[in-house]
Order: C-alpha cells, then structure tokens, then sequence
C-alpha cells in the first residue's frame, strides 16, 4: 500500500501539500515548489483542473511525481469525464501504481475559463468512490470482469464549516460506506468548529485531514469569505494580519498556519496544506507547529 | 409547459432574407402563455413585416402546435394563404416549427428559442423544474427535482458549494439539495437521502426519444 495509507494506520499526524498544474507545459516553478515539500510531507496533492480553469493533467503530473520519487495524490473530478473516461483513467493511474485517489464533484465550468463548455457529472463524488471500489474488487461499472483489479487508497473531501453542515456529514457517511478511506477539509480557520466536527463524525471511524490554506493578506482573507463555499475566516484573523505591514504577511501567514495546526493537532488526524504558490514556506510552518 | 421567447426581430428579418410572402402561425399553448405566438403577438409580427416591405399571406392561432392532426387539418383550411407564401413563420416552440414542417412540407423558419419545460411563477417569469429525464425520483427527494435543480445534477447530496443556502453557480438560486434536505428533515424522512443512489442511467434521457403505447 502507499506510504500515505501506512503513515494514517500508523496513528501518526500526517500532513499533505498540494501543487496545481500550470496552464501550459511550463513545469519547472510546480515542480519547484514540490521539491519544497520533499521530506516534509507525506504526500502531495495533484489538482484536477482546479476552479474549472484549464491545465495540464493532473494524472501526467502525478505520475511525473511518482518518478521523481514523490508519493501523489491524484485528485479526480466528475465535471469532465463521464464513467467510462473515469475509470479508463483510474486503470492508467493504477498502471503507474498511483493509488491514492481523492475523489471530488468538481466546481461548475461556469465558474472557470471555459464556460461554453458541457458539464458532465455522470458520476458524483459518491458514484465515484463506488466506481474505484468496484475496480478494485476486478469488476468495471458495467459488471465485466477486469484482466487484473487495480488497487487504490481512496478518499473524498469534507467542508467543516459548511452552514447547515449535516447535509455534508450524511453525505460524508455516504462517501465512507462507497469506499472513501481519508478525508481532507476544506479550508479550516475556526479550531473550536472543527473540534465539533470530528466529535461528530468521530462514529465515521476515518481518518481526516484538516484543510490549511495559506493566508496570504487580509483581502484574500476577505475575497474567501465573500467567494469561496464552505470557508470562513474569523475577523480576528482578517484584522491579525491587517495590522502588520505587508512585507511582513508571509512570516504573518506562517504564524497563524502554525497555530492553526497546533490548535486543532488534537482533534484531527493530520492537515492538508494548499499553500497556493507559498509551498516555500511549509517547511517553516511545520516546523513553528512542532510536526 | 415550453418556455420560449421570440428571437430577435433582426434574426427572424435575415431567416426571412430573399422572400416576399409569409404565412404566420402562432399556437394557443404554450405560446400563448409565453406572449410569443398568441394573436396580439401574430398581429404585431405581422404589423412589422408590413413595415419592412413583406407581404403576408395570414395569420393563425393554431389550437396546439404540437399536434401532427391539428396540423394538417388547419393547413388544408389555410391551404390557399399557405401556398401563396414562400414560407411559413412560426412563433410557437421548435418542436412546433419541426411538426409544420414535417407535416405541411412547407419552408418553416423558427421565430422563438424554446428555453425549458418550465413551470409559469406569474406571467414574465418562469422556472424550470423537470427536465423529462424519464426515471422520476420526486418520491425520495421529497418533490424536488435534483437532476433539474441542481446545476450540477448530482444524485448523492450537495456539493461543498453552498452559501446561505444559495447554489455558487448563481447565487439566485436556492441550492436543491438544501431545500430536499428541509423538506425530508421537517417530515422526518432524512432516511431517503441516507442511502447511497447509484449512478444514473442516461439511458432514458437519450436523444431521439420516442414513446409508443403498447398494445393491450
């Protein structure tokens, strides 16, 4: 199985990245800011076409990753490929013995670049998790027999601070029982409502992974919580950040990530850090947060 | 029923480009309804098309526009007007257009954009709710069509993309399945939305569908 599986059974705080394909093949700044996570963390995740906007494939640079001896997670969404092209692409990513899958819905096209273009969303994020579980017991969705069963560790994401949050726990239940064996958060900047989070899915019996999203200024902070689903930033954040000057936001960012990460290492089984082009400084991050 | 608007005049004068004479239907429907196609809209398309030189030929409000009968029973009354147009202008849906055409074999131009199956919240404004996918799951989503009222059409629940109850495709509209998970949770039947619904066929929702009734 993939380190990421071993090191969540372990019951050790485990921490992921993630790196987002360029628009382009101008892949040495992405593969740059990974080599930034080399050691630090135990898996990288991969975006698939993120916010709708079209990019290089996340399956080429997985497996790109995997070569430089990186372990990926491969992130899938069903906004693009319908279930045969999904699972066609899970079979290629079991081939390059990529086998962690985060399984999303995926935002709408009209929310990116390319908004003449067909939303698919043959399968969900639940149908999805189903769809990977299936392969791997040697069966396609159709029922047909496979000439060899890949093997995946897969998982699904979660938004914590969601309002009303149930509709996303019944649905979290949902992904465990299709087969989802992790969970990483949307971002999180409220300790106390993720504390109550996992007492709420602690019965779920699954390891997840709070989402860390770099703050890198007070307008990001407020342009998130104006535009981005499912996160919220306390004021206190926003006005922590505005009272330093601005050549002091990344030592800021890296403070309050840190403490961030110290306040909820209890409650949680480990972070995803999306640094969003600051992966320089997670190693600092962790190292401030003591994992 | 279709909601449609007219196309632009300046769409239906190039469709029309190189003719002299048209005919013009309407249709008592949904056209009617949607203030496309009923005699106030004939009249004044007619009145336009005078104005731009064209000479037509008649005009009529076909009961439902939709029915191959009704179709040619009012073609051969109108036989004459019809003959004497070069082609016949439609202000009714496009499966209206597609019926007179078909049985009338006459040149038939298209003046409105059929926008959805729709439901009329009052005269101007309408909504779509049903999207004829042929495997009605209102039962479970207590009445609420997901397939049709989330952008995304998903099965399994909402996405993470909610904000004040509001979907992040467009934040007028309520997100679907914060309104089912209301709707069951007030009547205790969250159980529906519990289990996992398997990916959907799209078998029945494929183009060109046709329905016969069976033989008794």
């Amino acid at each position: 199985m993939s380190n990421f599986s071993d090191a969540l059974k372990s019951g050790k705080f485990v921490v992921t990245g993630e790196i987002g394909p360029p628009k382009g093949i101008n892949v040495g700044p992405m593969f740059e800011e990974a080599e930034h996570l080399r050691g630090k963390v135990v898996a990288i995740n991969v975006t698939d076409i993120q916010s709708s906007v079209m990019r290089l494939s996340s399956l080429a640079v997985c497996i790109r990753l995997k070569q430089m001896g990186l372990e990926p997670i491969l992130q899938m969404v069903c906004r693009d490929r319908n279930r045969l092209a999904l699972q066609s692409d899970l079979l290629g990513a079991a081939m390059w013995g990529i086998e962690n899958v985060l399984c999303l819905t995926g935002d709408h096209v009209s929310l990116g670049d390319h908004k003449d273009a067909k939303n698919v969303f043959d399968l969900d994020s639940v149908t999805l998790l189903q769809a990977a579980s299936t392969l791997m017991s040697g069966k396609d969705m159709a029922g047909n027999a496979l000439d060899g069963a890949p093997s995946f560790f897969p998982g699904a994401v979660v938004s914590p601070a969601s309002d009303p949050v149930e509709p996303q726990i019944i649905k979290m239940r949902s992904k465990v029982e299709a087969g989802a064996k992790f969970f990483q958060t949307q971002a999180v900047y409220d300790p106390k409502q993720m504390d109550e989070f996992m007492k709420k899915v602690a019965s779920l019996n699954v390891p997840v992974l709070a989402g860390i999203v770099l703050l890198k200024s007070p307008k990001m902070a407020a342009f998130m919580n104006e535009n981005v689903a499912g996160v919220h930033v306390p004021q206190e954040l926003i006005d922590e950040m505005a009272a330093v000057e601005k050549k002091e936001y990344k030592k800021k960012a890296v403070e309050i990530a840190a403490r961030l990460i110290k306040q909820m290492k209890d409650c949680c089984n480990g972070v995803h850090i999306m640094p969003l082009g600051w992966d320089a400084l997670v190693p600092s991050v962790l190292e401030k947060a003591g994992v | 029923m279709i909601i449609q608007k007219q196309k632009s005049f300046e769409e239906i004068l190039k469709s029309l480009e190189g003719e002299k004479k048209v005919f013009i239907f309407g249709c008592a429907d949904c056209a009617t309804a949607c203030k496309t196609g009923g005699q106030p809209e004939l009249d004044e398309m007619k009145k336009k098309l005078e104005e731009k030189g064209f000479e037509v030929t008649g005009t009529y409000v076909l009961d439902t526009a939709c029915l191959v009968g009704e179709v040619r029973q009012r073609g051969r009354e109108h036989q004459q007007q019809i003959d004497a147009a070069d082609s016949i202008l439609m202000l009714a849906c496009g499966t209206a257009t597609q019926t007179v055409f078909d049985t009338l074999n006459k040149l038939t131009h298209p003046g409105c954009e059929s926008l959805f199956i729709g439901s009329v919240q009052r005269l101007g404004k309408y909504v779509e709710k049903c999207s004829a996918c042929g495997e009605c799951i209102l039962e479970e989503t207590g009445g609420i069509c997901p397939v049709t009222r989330c952008p995304k059409g998903l099965m399994n629940g909402p996405c993470g993309g909610y904000r004040n109850g509001k979907c992040e495709v467009n934040s007028d509209q309520d997100c679907a399945w914060l309104l089912i998970y209301d709707r069951l949770k007030a009547r205790g039947k969250l159980a529906n939305i519990e289990k996992i619904r398997p990916a959907k066929s799209n078998r029945t929702a494929g183009k060109a569908r046709s329905f016969v009734w069976e033989r008794k």
